[in-house]
């Protein structure tokens, strides 16, 4: 019987802790939404950071997604701008050749969302087929290697459309043989224009909230489960029979789908999307968005592609010195972070601790007094 | 009646037979010591068993099918489960989801129903927790279920595995030294509860051990393997005062 | 004709490549990790020869000289401050590290020498010399670049098997905690190793630049990823397998180029080393590693 009551209020706790984790996480997310939202209205809020509120939910949905791969499923990945990038194309291209006939922008932008995460997450199938039985070093190169593909492949594609159909092409406009009113949609390396500006803060933050439950339910289940376990033994989890394969793939498309997802949002925030924006300094500036905002930590992921959104922006009065620094910040923070002499030095010197000791001594000082 | 029947399976690594010809035959519900000394190649049988190895040569049957050359996860799915000598669990998961994942593939629910919470989620994850805890409640384990299991003592963390391995629910369970690294009051603790799911859960069980009280003390039979190759096979009393045995063990 | 222009031409590349490479390889292969950086302190060495060269008017040679010798100093110097801090870390802390200190090379190299890029004079002396009647012609880089690359090869080769740091060297590779055991001085042999990695950069930058001779702050992350590319190409740790990725990279490199797409090279060259890794996934001399269960 004891033991009865004490499973009972063992499962509520565990149940308690994800979901109170969760409510914090998407309350703090609502009431900033909120006061973002109230500073516009007042006209308070300056215009350098309301040109930035859809960069940091798109910044925060490649976070989270790559977070999946690399701190949950446990293999990193140097090529997650190459998923946000399929998404971003496909997402602008059926926008661009449906404004005319889709009068309704909700629909259409739902569909076009859901277009560049079914044809990203196609691409991480595709890939995570063919990468995924790589480890470590050689999977971060393949990774790599494919999102420059990805970009260099865009870089020189020609599609446009007429009333015979689609037509494709790797050489330029003239050799897509359009009939007179053909249009072309996505231009090589100028990429596509023109795109309807309908990403706004408020779906931005909708889809972030939608991408952080999608990823937390995912690792809460069965599914999340089998994952997690590939990531801390994988010859123990082959050994109780869980599908390697399989999960590292389901884990490694769905967190590709989202990136779609964050490249949709990114091209229907801006006049034109090009593919040189998606190489791998941006895979690797969302990278450290994860390893900073500390690994399988999915709200750490948000803080940190907010904070690192802003930050650059709000150094710009120092000009020409605030990359500089932000190098310099993010090696000192490294070091800080994980280095084992750090480690130490901050399990000695705890906030705590040194709150404590200053307490006792102010205590010690009175009593001898 | 037979449960696992291996027929003159051998590996052999770089010119060197690590396996050869081993041959072994455990019946239903029996508990089988493996032993040898350092270097005899009884981990690597364990490996051959579960597919992990692809043996070079010969046959393995469990309960009259053929799973020779299988995969580690189909050799599991078809009732083979195993421990570690080093400890391998999923150290940045919880005792409870440890045994959770040993459940994975008997109770089932969509990566989308999890993802969308469906009430196939909630039935199901219901069913599992209610399972992983009977489970843990037979390794004294149910007070830690929500730490850490890197967190566990030494001792409780070689019990997580077990309960691990049970919880794909094994025809055959085969342990790598469980005892290793335990006090004699934690061995002895081991020992009954290896009894305990013996009765409880219906398996035969294969171990490893180095521990010879242990061995004496649960097995029915001992299997003696030296440089790859059977020394001796039989009942313990038998093969504990076996000459050979003594020699290979304490050496010339 | 044209064909084997390119091929040494591809081969003059691929002995670039090779040079870093190298540099890429011998860290993996001993510190374990990957140095992100490596590529920037190409770009460093390319700037300080240009300086002392075409600013100060200094004799090239010994503007190649004092770029070496930075860059050695410069390569210590970042072991020192920002890695062996992080020695025990994760492999991902040490990478994110690793990009930090590429981004600040990177931006430093920005707000000293500003944002145009510069016009780098080619140290190289050579003229070029025609062969078949001027149809062939080869560049004086070119002649330079290959016996250069295989010098390097060489003395490397000999320098790890024959004297006492290569086997430090090689013994910090295999087992770092055996290597201590046996009294070698880790953080000093991994020093010398990035040191080594360093000055080779700085050559690799005299003759990249010499080539191609567009210098900016950005110039050496492309060829610096291509590199590591190469290393992962010929099996990383490998030193012949640098050289040997290092070359068949630049020659795909350029042969593709001009044959199937100037504006596809770079995906071509990364398609290849998909597939290389999907045939043999440590490289093509890399060794296999199996996990002891």
């Amino acid at each position: 019987m004891k033991t009865q009551i004490k499973k009972l209020k063992a499962q509520a706790l565990k149940l308690n802790k994800t979901t109170r984790s969760n409510v914090i996480t998407i309350g703090a997310l609502v009431i900033a939404y909120l006061i973002c939202m109230s500073m516009i209205r007042g006209g308070n809020m300056s215009n350098l950071l309301q040109n930035l509120l859809v960069a940091m939910c798109y910044y925060s949905i490649m976070a989270v997604s790559l977070n999946l791969t690399v701190g949950i499923l446990g293999q990193l990945s140097l090529g997650h701008a190459g998923f946000m990038c399929i998404g971003a194309f496909t997402g602008a291209f059926f926008s661009k050749i449906m404004v005319d006939t889709m009068d309704n922008v909700i629909l259409r932008f739902t569909l076009a969302i859901l277009l560049g995460a079914a044809m990203a997450g196609l691409f991480g199938v595709i890939i995570g087929v063919v990468v995924l039985r790589l480890r470590g070093d050689y999977l971060a190169i393949v990774t790599l290697a494919f999102g420059e593909i990805i970009k260099n492949v865009l870089n020189v594609l020609y599609i446009g459309f007429d009333s015979r159909g689609i037509h494709f092409s790797m050489k330029d406009t003239a050799s897509l043989n359009l009939d007179e009113g053909g249009m072309v949609v996505i231009k090589g390396a100028q990429g596509i224009s023109g795109t309807p500006r309908n990403a706004t803060f408020t779906i931005g933050v909708i889809l972030l909230i939608i991408t952080y439950l999608i990823i937390v339910n995912l690792v809460n289940s069965r599914s999340g489960r089998a994952i997690m376990a590939i990531r801390d033994n994988h010859i123990a989890a082959e050994s109780i029979g869980i599908n390697i394969t399989k999960y590292k793939i389901l884990a490694f498309s769905i967190s590709a789908a989202l990136a779609g997802v964050a490249g949709v949002l990114y091209s229907h925030n801006i006049a034109t999307v090009q593919s040189t924006k998606f190489g791998y300094n941006t895979s690797i500036l969302v990278l450290v968005f994860v390893v900073l905002g500390g690994m399988g930590n999915l709200r750490g992921s948000i803080i940190a592609a907010i904070v690192l959104t802003v930050l650059p922006e709000y150094l710009r009065f120092m000009r020409d010195y605030r990359m500089l620094i932000y190098a310099i910040v993010l090696i000192v923070m490294m070091i800080f972070n994980w280095a084992p002499a750090c480690i130490n030095w901050r399990k000695n010197h705890s906030f705590k601790d040194v709150f404590w000791n200053i307490i006792n001594k102010f205590k010690k000082v009175k009593e001898e007094a | 009646m037979e449960m696992l029947s291996v027929k003159n399976i051998g590996i052999s690594f770089g010119g060197l037979h690590a396996v050869d010809s081993f041959s072994i035959t455990i019946n239903k519900g029996e508990l089988y010591g493996l032993i040898g000394p350092n270097g005899a190649g009884k981990t690597t049988v364990f490996n051959l068993l579960t597919g992990v190895y692809k043996p070079d040569m010969g046959q393995i049957l469990l309960d009259g099918a053929n799973i020779t050359g299988l995969s580690t996860i189909e050799i599991n799915k078809a009732g083979i489960a195993r421990t570690f000598q080093n400890i391998r669990l999923f150290k940045n998961m919880s005792v409870l989801d440890n045994v959770k994942c040993g459940l994975h593939n008997d109770y089932k629910y969509s990566s989308a129903s999890g993802i969308f919470r469906l009430p196939s989620y909630y039935r199901t994850e219901k069913i599992m927790n209610n399972r992983a805890y009977e489970i843990l409640e037979v390794f004294g384990l149910e007070k830690e279920a929500k730490y850490l299991s890197a967190n566990l003592p030494y001792g409780k963390q070689r019990k997580l595995e077990i309960a691990r391995a049970l919880a794909t629910d094994p025809k055959l369970l085969l342990l790598d030294e469980p005892a290793a690294g335990m006090n004699p009051s934690e061995t002895e603790e081991l020992m009954a509860t290896i009894r305990l799911i013996r009765k409880q859960y219906d398996v035969t069980i294969l171990l490893i051990e180095h521990d010879m009280k242990l061995v004496a003390g649960i097995c029915e039979k001992i299997f003696v393997l030296n440089f790859g190759i059977e020394l001796a096979n039989g009942l313990p009393q038998d093969v504990l005062n076996d000459p050979e045995v003594i020699k290979a063990y304490l050496g010339e | 004709m044209s064909f084997i222009t390119y091929l040494l031409n591809g081969i003059s590349l691929g002995s670039v490549y090779s040079i870093i490479a190298l540099g890429y390889t011998m860290v993996y292969g001993i510190a374990k990790m990957l140095n992100f950086a490596h590529g920037d302190v190409i770009m460093i060495g390319g700037y300080i020869i240009f300086t002392f060269m075409s600013t100060l008017g200094l004799n090239p040679f010994l503007a190649v000289l004092i770029a070496i010798i930075l860059c050695t100093l410069l390569g210590i110097t970042v072991e020192r401050i920002a890695y062996k801090p992080l020695r025990r870390a994760p492999s991902l802390a040490v990478l994110i590290t690793a990009i930090g200190v590429s981004y600040l090379l990177q931006n430093l190299a920005l707000l000293i020498f500003g944002a145009e890029a510069k016009s780098f004079t080619s140290v190289i002396p050579l003229k070029p010399i025609s062969l078949a009647g001027g149809k062939l012609i080869i560049s004086g880089e070119t002649l330079i670049t290959i016996p250069t690359c295989i010098l390097i090869m060489t003395v490397l080769n000999i320098f790890i098997k024959k004297s006492k740091t290569g086997r430090a060297m090689i013994a910090v590779s295999e087992d770092k905690d055996a290597a201590v055991l046996m009294g070698i001085n880790v953080n000093k042999t991994i020093a010398i190793t990035f040191a080594i990695g360093s000055a080779l950069a700085a050559i690799a930058s005299t003759l990249m630049f010499s080539t191609y001779t567009n210098l900016s702050s950005t110039s050496g992350a492309m060829p610096g990823i291509k590199a590591f590319v190469a290393a992962v190409f010929g099996g990383i740790g490998s030193i012949p397998g640098a050289m040997i990725g290092g070359i068949l990279l630049g020659i795909i490199e350029i042969l593709s180029r001009a044959y199937i797409s100037t504006q596809l090279g770079d995906a071509i060259v990364f398609l290849v080393l998909i597939i290389v890794l999907l045939v043999k996934p440590t490289g093509i001399l890399g060794k296999k590693i199996q996990e002891k269960v």
